[in-house]
């Protein structure tokens, strides 16, 4: 899962590296509030969950981890 | 704070619009994003085109133009008015209030009183809050609730947080009594403390517009405006919308006893399609019941998104029977508000241009 999420990630922008490690996407600039929406569309299609609004926030998006556990808490594994 | 009203129906809606029509494709140069990613912004969004007013023409231009359809076709008379409402953040004037000019205009009878409302995107709500509420006095009888905004020449054209989605157009709805019970259920809140989050910092009397103020200046997103334009801090409108919405419909389900699934369509403000779809999903409605396709259209003109939205999606079917509708506004003020009521066998239910 994972890798889908770099993939997915990479694919929305794709000047950026998403597979370091402790780098927060946010912080540096790699995803803006347009790309979050885009992300939630694209998490929402691949995995046919609907993420709650109250969850798109900006730290829910920092990193590859957090992504990971939002995706757990809608029941993806 | 909730609301009940009875006897009262909503008879008729006109939504008016400008001519022109501006694709999202022909404003995509002036943003600072790539154009493969505004592509996705307009898909996630459900950009397409808006209206936009012509250069001059002001709310109150449309709110006329809109009244005259209505008397040239024998849909309003004059003399029945008993209290004109308008409803905007675009007045012609600081003073006199802009339904005083339209009464001058029309030259209504003096026994009617008229109201201009500061109100953006729960506007509708408001207004119709506040007919019902004029409607429980005995000289009241027909109420005209204008909806007017001319926002466009307040966004600045290098702002894709907020020029994409702008819209102007106007509404009329005409609220009157009536002999059935027809049950009305109305909520609505108010956080001062998020005021400013949707505000156009120049212009009025605490920063008057000057050389200064209409400096065009970066913010960190790149996007580039003046403190004369509209400034909308869209994650914060965001979050307020998912946070404090759907517990308000889940409370209007329980104030008028009705069951979500009994609601033939929920009328919603239409800010972009991503947001009503998550709020679709949240509510467990089906999105196919909360029409998404105002913006994608039109715009979004604040306070006359929801009528525009009956008007475009019921059009004749309004006239030829009933509908159980939740209708909503969320934004400026911050303000939420919510009405869930029968709209049904009206007189007019029509979209025209100016």
């Amino acid at each position: 899962m994972k890798k889908q999420i770099i993939k997915i990630l990479t694919e929305l922008r794709p000047e950026f590296d998403f597979s370091q490690e402790s780098v927060d996407f946010i912080e540096e600039g790699m995803l803006d509030s347009f790309d979050m929406v885009n992300l939630v569309n694209e998490l929402d299609t691949t995995y046919c969950i609907s993420i709650d609004g109250v969850d798109i926030l900006p730290e829910n998006f920092s990193t590859v981890e957090a992504i990971l556990k939002l995706l757990e808490k809608n029941g993806v594994k | 704070m909730d609301f009940f009203f009875k006897n009262k129906r909503i008879s008729g809606i006109l939504t008016i619009l400008p001519q022109k029509a501006v694709k999202f494709e022909d404003e995509m140069v002036n943003y600072n994003f790539s154009p493969a990613k505004s592509m996705k912004l307009k898909l996630a969004m459900g950009y397409n085109e808006h209206r936009i007013a012509a250069p001059g023409q002001t709310s109150s231009d449309f709110c006329r133009f809109g009244l005259q359809y209505l008397i040239d076709n024998k849909l309003i008379e004059l003399e029945e008015i008993d209290a004109l409402l308008f409803v905007s953040q675009s007045p012609d004037y600081f003073m006199p209030p802009t339904s005083n000019v339209l009464h001058g205009h029309f030259h209504l009878k003096q026994d009617c009183i008229c109201m201009d409302i500061n109100q953006g995107c729960a506007g509708f709500e408001l207004g119709l809050i506040q007919a019902c509420l004029l409607l429980d006095q005995p000289a009241v009888k027909k109420v005209v609730l204008f909806n007017a905004d001319v926002l466009s020449p307040k966004v600045s054209s290098r702002d894709r947080n907020s020029k994409p989605l702008i819209g102007d157009a106007a509404s009329i709805t005409i609220v009157e009594k009536c002999n059935e019970e027809n049950p009305i259920y109305a909520n609505i809140k108010m956080d001062g403390s998020g005021a400013l989050v949707l505000n156009i910092p120049a212009g009025g009397f605490r920063l008057p517009s000057s050389p200064e103020t209409a400096i065009m200046e970066e913010d960190a997103a790149g996007n580039f405006r003046s403190k004369d334009n509209l400034v909308m801090q869209g994650d914060e409108v965001f979050n307020f919308v998912q946070r404090e919405v759907p517990p308000m419909i889940e409370h209007l389900f329980e104030q008028s006893g009705i069951d979500r699934n009994n609601v033939d369509w929920y009328m919603f403000h239409q800010p972009n399609k991503f947001m009503l779809h998550k709020l679709a999903d949240k509510l467990r409605i089906p999105r196919e019941k909360i029409p998404a396709n105002i913006v994608e259209n039109f715009g979004n003109a604040s306070g006359v998104t929801v009528p525009t939205c009956i008007s475009f999606n019921l059009g004749n079917q309004l006239i030829n029977g009933e509908f159980q509708l939740c209708m909503a506004g969320f934004g400026v003020g911050l303000t939420w508000s919510s009405i869930m009521m029968k709209v049904g066998y009206v007189k007019f239910n029509d979209i025209i241009e100016f």
